[in-house]
């Protein structure tokens, strides 16, 4: 399957049979609703008698709270209630792995803009000038704002046990290793942020029961709801999560951000709260994906064939750890990247600072890591004196290799293959003489005609691990139901794994259609009425979701065929649609019933909970075992015209190929390639929280650059298709790989248009034209 | 304030607009259009995009009040009923709606494009959207959907 950037519309397949199942691109059902304009994201929320809630953050990336005055907000008119740690009924600490931070700040705020006060009132500035009015007394203390440093004896303790959140360590092979040619260098990689443009919003409706109803968009609605009960001191029962419209997520959205806030006021006014962050509270109301300090050495014989590998990798976890764990586990054991390496020694650690609070976005730890390896993977092409491409040949991880935790990848691994494929895709005819403006560096700013323009190409491939790693019970939950209704077969499916944009609820219907025959597949609003779906993170909702509702499909057949066995007397049956028919070697397929015939007005309905094959824990000193349940591959090679006089780049290409094992919906698999590669070269090139002393400078989208249409070339993709035997279908997660392979790409196409290092990302204009 | 304007055709007469209200806040909150999209409130993102008496806006940047007696048109206005405007056909056919939040500004922006060049280049597609922030989709999608109802539009008025 290839495309480029000739216009491909979508068609879905009008073959015999049911249309839209796996393997066809049926259109998204909500598509209809979001070009209208009428779907309802959480920002659009509304309630009668609904009152706005705001929060009051600190200023201050560290500080003892001495007091706090309420009185003048109180006094606002309009203003329904004021709330701080102090009217927290629960347990006032939250997190995803560690319960170190507080819903509300007690004692003391770490970092510049954690939650301090609430307000409630009856439109949203009123809210915002009662919370103002509040008055806090800080003593701002010293604050940890260097990572390199945050380990070191005489630096303040953020939390009380330390400011390592986590040490991973992978041994392998020779303790010290030696290698005719080595190679080393140091690489820095800036704090990005998820930039979803759909802001953290919500509505919490107080409940009868003394509960509360809360819409809210989230990434995971169960491990909400757990927190949410920790803090409200309530029972799963009485805490009911629906899920709202969801305007992106990129894993910005694992952690809570309104939600407990919400919540409280809504119990405490008793009357519905929504609540809605304006862009710059975003920046400040969720986590970011980790700055990086690496550091890294490869050794290898003269042909180029990798002997020993050494890295150093300081994550800046910021005031609390968040999945701060997960990514250290993940810079840790593919850290070095899809590579064959017999001698290994990595060392990743994640510390606490007073920096904003870092932890998931796409692509999960190794991003960072692959700038790094992949540009030293270059120096070591350079230093053998053999191609960039060869070399990744040459060391390419292959199926049945053990990667460096000596995990055995026991489905396809085409690391050759992959990068081999985006070399030979056509490259983009050189510049013309007198080239369109917007296709230049610094486009309709008129700073060049072509001179001082220089092309550069680049590669890179990666390999990410899908679904939920270590250990870790990872699990989804379907529900299936089958009626008819009207005279025609219908399914129901229920999850409640969070649709963010990626068209998973497309693939639930695509799923039910295959295994059941049935076209009309409604998807139930996702709510935890059903068990957990897991987090949709990881690339693995179609992987973990996709299989639940297999399984739950199959149950659901098989609870049908029982019954028809029952009826017809004979076991031999088949469910083709609304027909039973005989199951005959020969498949002549001789209708026996009518599916109505068999359920009558009854409704066959089966739950599954569904877990891939297990993962382990690696060994503490060594970081050995079996860490992930699969592996992800992708290489892309970007193409970039660099202005060298004023350091400007123009992205011209971004080809891409990625094997997904099965593509459930082909048109969305290129989307997700698409929009996960656009993320990794705005970290190479634009995408920069920026933080000085503890302070994040520039929390909007006039400060913080994403890429535009402008900024994205045309990409050309080809998606292999190798089946994983042990996933259903044989499916991969699709979504982290391109978002980790396009950035260190297009990194090494600048390097190559300029000749500097270039070892630091995003890279700004000075560091192409600097001294 | 009270303030008095045409909404998808269709007079509007809003009480108690509070002075310091932009015209996304009074459509979203007060006149019960919430399709356009609140994402940056700077004008950057374009998700709020809305034509105010014919022009492409950012209804962000402009207050409730600077609309009082003028036309607006916003995403909820460009279907012929039931039936999508060839644009917003465009955007569900070729994939270019993901998450969807810019959605609704880029389906008025690229409505705008298509109304003054019946056939742009990719060039000119490129510099007319680039208004329009998509986290999605890398934008590919949506050249395709750009381009798709240039030709259904053209195709439509010979």
């Amino acid at each position: 399957m290839t495309t480029s950037a000739t216009p491909a519309t979508a068609a879905t397949s009008t073959r015999a049979g049911v249309a839209g199942r796996i393997g066809e691109s049926p259109l998204r059902p909500d598509g209809t609703l979001k070009v209208t304009g009428e779907f309802a994201y959480a920002s659009d929320l509304w309630h009668d008698q609904m009152v706005w809630g705001v929060t009051l953050r600190s200023p201050h990336p560290h500080a003892r709270i001495v007091s706090i005055d309420l009185s003048a907000a109180l006094a606002v008119p309009g203003v329904s209630a004021v709330l701080t740690a102090d009217d927290v009924p629960g347990v006032n600490a939250v997190g995803l792995e560690h319960l170190d931070q507080p819903a509300l700040a007690t004692g003391v705020v770490r970092y510049e803009g954690e939650p301090v006060a609430l307000v409630a009132a009856d439109h949203p500035e009123t809210a915002r000038r009662a919370a103002k009015r509040i008055v806090v007394t800080y003593e701002v203390l010293p604050a940890v704002t260097d990572p390199r440093r945050a380990l070191d004896a005489d630096t303040p303790r953020v939390h009380d046990g330390g400011n390592l959140v986590r040490r991973m360590a992978v041994r392998r092979g020779d303790p010290s290793p030696s290698a005719p040619v080595v190679v080393a260098l140091e690489f820095e990689v800036g704090m990005q942020d998820q930039a979803f443009l759909g802001p953290e919003s919500g509505l919490a409706v107080p409940a009868e029961d003394g509960g509360v109803d809360l819409y809210v968009a989230t990434q995971w609605l169960h491990v909400d709801q757990d927190q949410i009960c920790r803090v409200l001191g309530l029972p799963p029962e009485q805490v009911r999560l629906s899920l709202a419209g969801v305007g992106g997520a990129f894993g910005g959205r694992e952690d809570l951000s309104m939600h407990v806030h919400a919540c409280l006021l809504a119990l405490r006014t008793g009357k519905p709260v929504k609540m809605s962050y304006s862009r710059e509270e975003s920046f400040f109301g969720h986590v970011h994906r980790h700055p990086a300090w690496l550091s890294y050495e490869f050794g290898a014989e003269r042909d180029g064939t990798l002997v020993y590998a050494k890295a150093d990798v300081l994550l800046d976890g910021g005031a609390y750890a968040s999945s701060t764990g997960a990514v250290v586990g993940n810079a840790g054991t593919l850290g070095l990247g899809p590579y064959r390496i017999p001698n290994v020694h990595v060392d990743a650690r994640g510390v606490y600072t007073n920096n904003p609070p870092c932890g998931a976005m796409r692509g999960f730890g190794c991003v960072q890591a692959a700038f790094a390896y992949e540009a030293l993977m270059d120096s070591l092409a350079d230093a053998v004196g053999i191609d960039r491409v060869e070399i990744r040949v040459l060391n390419g991880m292959r199926e049945g290799d053990s990667n460096i935790t000596g995990q055995v990848i026991d489905s396809a691994a085409p690391v050759a293959e992959l990068i081999a494929i985006v070399r030979d895709m056509p490259l983009p005819p050189d510049r013309a003489e007198n080239p369109d403006l917007r296709d230049l560096p610094g486009g309709v700013s008129n700073t060049t005609h072509g001179e001082g323009v220089v092309r550069g190409v680049g590669y890179a491939v990666t390999y990410k691990n899908v679904g939920f790693s270590e250990g870790f019970d990872d699990h989804s939950t379907a529900r299936v139901r089958l009626e008819i209704t009207g005279g025609e077969p219908v399914v129901t499916v229920q999850t409640a794994a969070a649709e963010v944009g990626q068209g998973l609820i497309t693939v639930e219907q695509q799923i039910c259609r295959t295994e059941l025959g049935v076209e009309r597949v409604v998807v139930h609003p996702k709510d935890t009425t059903v068990g957990s779906g897991g987090s949709t993170s990881a690339s693995r909702q179609t992987y973990v979701t996709g299989g639940a509702v297999k399984a739950a499909c199959e149950a659901v057949r098989s609870s049908v065929l029982a019954r028809a066995a029952a009826v017809l007397g004979r076991d031999d049956l088949r469910l083709e649609g609304d027909k039973i028919v005989a199951q005959d070697r020969h498949g002549s397929g001789e209708v026996l019933a009518g599916l109505a015939e068999i359920l009558g007005t009854d409704a066959v309905e089966e739950t599954v909970q569904w877990r891939h094959r297990p993962t382990h824990p690696i060994d503490p000193l060594t970081g050995q075992g079996d860490a992930h349940v699969q592996y992800a591959f992708s290489a892309h090679r970007a193409v970039v015209d660099v202005d060298v006089e004023l350091g400007l780049v123009k992205v011209v290409a971004l080809d891409t190929a990625q094997d997904v094992g099965l593509a459930i919906n082909p048109d969305a698999v290129l989307g997700q390639i698409q929009g996960g590669s656009a993320q990794g070269m705005g970290l190479a090139l634009m995408e920069e929280i920026v933080v000085t002393d503890g302070h994040v400078r520039n929390p909007s989208f006039t400060d913080y650059l994403i890429p535009t249409i402008l900024d994205m070339p045309p990409m050309t993709i080809q998606v292999l298709e190798y089946a994983d035997p042990h996933a259903p279908y044989g499916v991969r997660g699709v979504g982290e790989p391109p978002t980790i392979s396009s950035g260190p790409a297009v990194a090494a196409a600048v390097r190559a248009a300029t000749g500097r290092p270039l070892r630091r990302v995003p890279i700004r204009p000075e560091h192409i034209v600097g001294g | 304030m009270r303030i008095t304007l045409t909404v998808n055709g269709a007079r509007h007469d809003v009480d108690d607009v509070w002075e310091g209200e932009s015209l996304l806040y009074a459509l979203r909150e007060r006149m019960g259009l919430p399709g356009s999209k609140n994402a940056c409130e700077q004008g950057e993102c374009g998700s709020c995009t809305v034509y105010l008496d014919g022009l492409p806006v950012c209804s962000c940047l402009v207050a409730a009040g600077q609309a009082q007696g003028r036309e607006v048109t916003t995403v909820e206005g460009l279907a012929d009923g039931e039936r999508l405007h060839p644009v917003q056909q465009a955007f569900v056919e070729c994939g270019a709606v993901q998450c969807g939040f810019c959605t609704p500004g880029l389906i008025v922006s690229t409505h705008d494009l298509l109304e003054h060049n019946a056939r742009p280049s990719d060039p000119e597609i490129r510099e007319a959207l680039a208004g329009n922030l998509c986290r999605c989709t890398g934008y590919e999608k949506i050249l395709d959907a750009v381009r798709t109802a240039a030709r259904t539009l053209s195709a439509e008025q010979p």
